[in-house]
């Protein structure tokens, strides 16, 4: 689907607190999930109830914004109804769309509420225009979050390939792997981001303070020593300083989070009908900050004006930012 | 949300002072104030699940005290002791006071505090996560809760308090009360 309309605005929200913050400051569309296992940020205090989510999509809809449930982690074999029931409550509470990664859950919906809108999880890796068109084709999917390893320019050829609405990570952290196939948590925890919706579950988390070094232990393993005044990054492994051969330091990735706000006029050229923020996990002060720096750069762009300079490092994972895969520089 | 703001320390004659105060007065008026915050704030204790069951240490660490913290939702207690008396506990979360209030009323995100090393985090990191979500669900503003404290006075009590936050929190850079969102135009 190529053109370029209006962007629309994908913000994240962990509380009903974070969510009103959200569309407070500008958000068009906001993206939650329950407090189980069923999406992908699944820690402890977080997400919503189901009154929590009625009051939420009622608070939206007042406003003239929109809501998403994510339900985008992958159902256990045997236990499927935990999956099930979040697709049946989010249609009955009222969602705009539902989230979604696998495959079945995505055939359930799909037959058992043709009225619902579905949207295609990042978790489900679609990067390319076939793979994007049997969802759309099977499942009657409208919209599709694309991976976070794509340019701008594939992600155009791709939004001219297809016939669904594309949807790009802006802001926030970045994963090494493609979208739902990290097994690094699994590992270290036997917790996995993908079943249990919890990256580095904050249970298996332990940080120490060694001779002014903060140290973090995920699972028993030792995974960084950061010094003293040194940016913290998250306690995930592949964020992990280990040491491998002769070298001694990011092995997988380095912890900088993503911000692509430069590069708003050429994603909207590219097509892609939404830009998401990431950071459920995160508090409303980040949500607020971060949506009303957003929503201001969407105004500029939407009135033909420059992108205003980010102001987000600070809230950044390693202090850092990228533009990440839009702009790849390492091939 | 400040951003990239500088945070304020506790001013060391202040921190001096408070390393000959009574400590009873504080732990009553901390106990006081939980108390007041659990009746108020039903929802913390849902959101804290399990976890209300942890003793957590509230540490600021400008200060020469350290406050023991069990969020229970059948009792609630806040104690203050100096530091390095407190006894057992499950979870440690230190940083200059400013940061600490800076969270609780929305002004600072406790990722970006961890990411900055200004906030610290020890023992169970799912008990810390899960206070800190529910305190951040509730919006709290510490002034209004402490005009609550007047019961059927609050009325009287709340505007000078917010005011009187508000203006030497303007003066030391200190989010004494909650950050007022204003709708994006």
């Amino acid at each position: 689907m190529s053109g370029q309309g209006k962007l629309e605005l994908v913000c994240p929200a962990g509380t009903p607190a974070a969510f009103r913050a959200a569309i407070d400051a500008g958000a068009h569309t906001v993206y939650c999930g329950f407090n189980d296992e069923t999406n992908a940020r699944n820690f402890p205090g977080l997400n919503f109830s189901r009154a929590e989510m009625t009051e939420s999509i009622k608070f939206a809809h007042r406003r003239g914004g929109k809501t998403l449930i994510a339900v985008n982690t992958f159902p256990r074999a045997g236990d499927l109804a935990l999956w099930t029931n979040a697709v049946d409550d989010a249609a009955r509470l009222g969602a705009d769309a539902v989230i979604l990664a696998d495959i079945g859950l995505l055939d359930y919906a799909s037959r058992r509420h043709p009225s619902l809108r579905l949207h295609l999880s990042v978790q489900a890796a679609a990067a390319n225009a076939d793979a994007i068109a049997f969802y759309a084709r099977s499942f009657g999917v409208k919209r599709v979050v694309l991976p976070r390893v794509l340019t701008v320019q594939e992600i155009a050829a791709i939004n001219r390939a297809i016939a669904v609405e594309t949807e790009v990570f802006i802001f926030g952290g970045l994963c090494v792997m493609a979208e739902g196939r990290c097994s690094l948590s699994s590992y270290a925890t036997g917790k996995s981001p993908n079943m249990n919706g919890a990256c580095s579950p904050a249970s298996h988390v332990d940080y120490h303070e060694e001779d002014g070094e903060l140290v973090s232990r995920l699972g028993g393993f030792a995974i960084h020593r950061v010094a003293a005044g040194q940016a913290a990054p998250y306690p995930t492994l592949c964020k992990g300083c280990f040491q491998a051969g002769a070298y001694r330091g990011h092995v997988f990735e380095d912890p900088v989070s993503l911000d692509a706000a430069s590069l708003i006029p050429q994603l909207a050229e590219a097509g892609v009908t939404a830009l998401k923020i990431e950071g459920r996990q995160r508090s409303r002060a980040y949500t607020e900050a971060v949506v009303r720096s957003f929503r201001r750069a969407l105004d500029a762009q939407a009135a033909g004006k420059p992108i205003p300079a980010s102001e987000l490092r600070g809230l950044t994972e390693g202090q850092q930012t990228t533009s990440g895969a839009y702009r790849k520089t390492w091939r | 949300m400040s951003i990239d703001r500088k945070i304020p320390r506790f001013p060391a004659a202040g921190a001096i002072a408070l390393r000959f105060a009574p400590l009873v007065p504080v732990s009553l008026a901390g106990a006081r104030l939980v108390k007041t915050l659990g009746r108020r704030h039903p929802g913390l204790f849902a959101r804290l699940g399990e976890q209300a069951g942890k003793i957590f240490l509230i540490d600021p660490i400008d200060l020469p005290l350290v406050f023991r913290l069990a969020p229970r939702a059948d009792g609630p207690r806040l104690e203050a002791f100096r530091r390095g008396s407190a006894g057992p506990w499950d979870a440690r979360i230190g940083g200059p006071l400013a940061a600490l209030l800076g969270m609780v009323h929305g002004v600072y995100d406790g990722d970006a505090l961890f990411f900055s090393r200004d906030l610290v985090i020890e023992g169970d990191t799912g008990a810390v996560l899960a206070l800190r979500n529910a305190i951040d669900n509730e919006e709290i503003d510490l002034a209004a809760e402490v005009a609550a404290q007047f019961g059927p006075l609050e009325f009287l009590a709340s505007s000078p308090a917010r005011h009187l936050a508000a203006l030497v929190g303007g003066l030391s850079g200190v989010a004494l009360t909650r950050a007022i969102r204003e709708p994006a135009a």
